[in-house]
């Protein structure tokens, strides 16, 4: 299983990069997620949404759907790419450390 | 991001490439061609925690790519006990193993063989592969003659191609409308992933729904709180776009009607724009109805997991029918939910003699064909209500989009709806196309993403599998403009997306009762300018094609 080293310790990470234990997510981790999806800086903007995707996992304990992402952000999707280009779900909920949706989705 | 794409990428491929099907079979006689495990044609493992939760045997970490499986050291003797357990209580497993002849009508049928030309997809081998076992095992000719009768042992090997393969059927069915004996292959491919299973051996796109549904209702593991907060965002929009505000009514006691959907269509897009539809419709017809958040998913990935695992998950709703005292049940746009529904839950969990026979409190309707399971499909409903008149409707609000109509597998091969969302459509929308006849009603072609195999990991045979769907799209979209796939069912709006995008590029996917919505004439209603999506409702397309 693959690892994600930040700072002296590691988590594991799913087939497609998602972090396992999502309870040990912190700023740092975001960080070290986000340099896994190319995107080495995080933007206030970055934070913003990512800080808004933790919160409603944190509340509702899944993530939300992408048109209430956009109107509770004020971004719209074109946006959320250029900020992680893999998108909402695949990258955006990613750094903030929450699980893959599945289902029929 | 990293140009380097990956096989889970649909930017990976390519039509061009896709497209040479190499329809020659291997040299090798096929009980000596071994499994290839590409990336981009198989899905990853179940993972350990979805295994523990509903108490299945073998849970672990490991990889479909690894040499070694890590199966119980018994792992043969429970298999051959599965299969004899499953001989004994299913006459049909036993049918299915005995009878078929080798005729070869089912081999070209199959939209994974059709886009990959790999001799395993055909039905018929596809079959094969569990059969040979069958007759090595339980046959006294297969006892005696082996190889020379089609048998072989049972080693990893087979193992291995059985998860192969077995995850490379869509339990479609669309090879059995063309096998003269009516041999349902999705029940050998429900076998084999049983069989599967006894060893720890799952899929986790199937297994983290199966777990979150046994948890919390439904496949995405939405709670309570964020249902109602989802319906209640669903509430705003329609306001919005209608100038009417709509009732949120959950776990109302002595509601007339329970109303279940797919849970995708409290999430993804498109269907969440079908979700809404619901809602407004309801309201307009002022229907007396609850969404549950206990019985919070119609449709049940147990159906590709295990007879026992469909029957756990599909109890949540009759036993949430009696907890609220309603009348009847009504199911939303999904697919599969509809063969459980139709083929299973009376026998599996009723019968539900607490339940009246489904009477349309607007048309009086007495739907006789639903006096056991006493649940409908939301399109038939519809359709009797536009049959009677009872809704207002004005389709040139939906001329922008020229639409065509995917039948889903199971609305249409498991329940034969097929004259209702087309009488529906017609009525909401005045640019509908029929694709070619041989690849809709019963013969539809699958979305190749059903039975739990539209993960994006699973690209490859997505792709492969969507082809002939996919071409039958381009085929309205060149010749008559379509620009609007409808499909009742959840998985397809989320895997035709993808089909769409890469086969017929411009067309886009909708529900039937997003479009019906777009149409509706409500009360009160404000100057209707944007449709659900909040586009302009008859003007250009907005560029985003």
């Amino acid at each position: 299983m693959a690892q994600l080293k930040v700072g002296d310790f590691s988590l594991d990470l799913d087939e497609d990069g998602f972090i396992q234990q999502p309870e040990k997510w912190d700023k740092n981790v975001a960080l070290a997620l986000a340099e896994t999806e190319g995107v080495n800086e995080l933007s206030e903007k970055h934070w913003k949404l990512v800080n808004y995707l933790r919160e409603y996992y944190q509340k509702f304990g899944v993530a939300p759907m992408i048109r209430k992402v956009c109107k509770d952000t004020n971004m719209k999707l074109n946006e959320i790419y250029e900020l992680f280009p893999s998108g909402p779900a695949k990258g955006a909920c990613k750094v903030a450390g929450l699980p893959k949706p599945t289902g029929c989705v | 991001m990293s140009e380097d794409l990956k096989p889970d990428q649909l930017e990976y491929y390519k039509q061009e490439s896709l497209l040479k099907v190499d329809y020659r079979p291997p040299a090798t006689d096929w009980m000596q061609t071994p499994t290839a495990m590409r990336p981009g044609a198989f899905i990853y493992s179940a993972k350990p925690k979805n295994i523990e939760y509903i108490d299945f045997p073998n849970a672990r970490n490991w990889a479909p790519i690894d040499e070694d499986w890590k199966l119980p050291t018994n792992w043969k003797e429970i298999v051959i006990q599965g299969i004899r357990e499953r001989l004994d209580k299913y006459r049909s497993f036993k049918v299915f193993m005995d009878i078929c002849v080798r005729c070869g009508a089912c081999a070209d049928k199959c939209h994974f063989y059709i886009g990959g030309g790999d001799p395993k997809n055909m039905p018929v081998l596809r079959a094969e592969l569990l059969r040979s076992i069958y007759r090595n095992d339980f046959t006294t000719a297969g006892k005696l003659l082996g190889r020379m009768v089609g048998a072989r042992p049972l080693t990893i090997d087979v193992i291995k191609e059985w998860f192969f393969y077995f995850y490379q059927c869509t339990e479609c069915r669309r090879c059995s409308v063309f096998c003269p004996y009516g041999i349902d292959t999705a029940e050998i491919t429900m076998m084999a992933r049983e069989l599967l299973h006894l060893l720890g051996i799952g899929v986790n796109w199937i297994m983290e729904p199966v777990a979150s549904c046994y948890r919390t209702g439904n496949h995405l593991g939405i709670q309570p709180h964020g249902l109602k907060d989802t319906l209640e965002f669903f509430a705003e929009d329609i306001e919005e776009v209608t100038g009417v505000k709509v009732e949120v009514p959950m776990n109302k006691k002595g509601a007339e009607v329970l109303f279940v959907t797919p849970s995708g269509d409290f999430l993804a897009d498109p269907g969440t724009y079908t979700a809404m539809g619901y809602m407004a419709l309801f309201h307009e017809i002022g229907l007396d109805y609850t969404f549950s958040t206990y019985a919070s998913e119609g449709g049940n990935f147990g159906l590709f997991t295990s007879a026992d695992m469909m029957k756990r998950l599909n109890s949540k709703i009759y036993a949430e029918a009696k907890r609220l005292g309603v009348k009847w049940i009504m199911g939303g746009e999904c697919g599969h939910m509809w063969r459980v529904l139709h083929q299973y839950m009376d026998t599996m969990n009723g019968p539900a003699d607490f339940l009246e026979v489904p009477v349309s409190p607007m048309t009086g309707t007495r739907f006789e064909h639903a006096r056991s399971t006493k649940m409908i499909h939301i399109a038939e409903f519809t359709a009797d209500l536009i049959k009677h008149g009872k809704l207002k409707l004005d389709p040139s609000r939906n001329d922008c989009r020229r639409v065509t109509f995917h039948d889903s597998c199971n609305p249409s091969r498991a329940m034969g709806m097929l004259e209702e969302p087309r009488y529906v459509l017609k009525n909401v929308c005045r640019n509908f196309f029929e694709m070619p006849p041989n690849t809709i009603r019963e013969q539809t072609f699958c979305c190749g993403g059903g039975a739990g195999l539209g993960t994006d990991e699973n690209m490859e045979m997505r792709l492969r599998g969507g082809l002939p769907r996919g071409n039958a799209v381009r085929h309205v979209q060149e010749k008559h403009g379509v620009n609007q796939l409808a499909a009742c069912c959840a998985i397809d709006r989320a895997t035709l997306t993808t089909v769409c995008d890469f086969w017929a590029p411009g067309v886009k996917v909708t529900g039937i009762t997003e479009l019906v919505a777009n149409a509706l004439v409500m009360k009160g209603e404000g100057d209707r300018k944007l449709n659900f999506r909040k586009e302009p409702m008859r003007g250009e397309e907005d560029g985003h094609v």
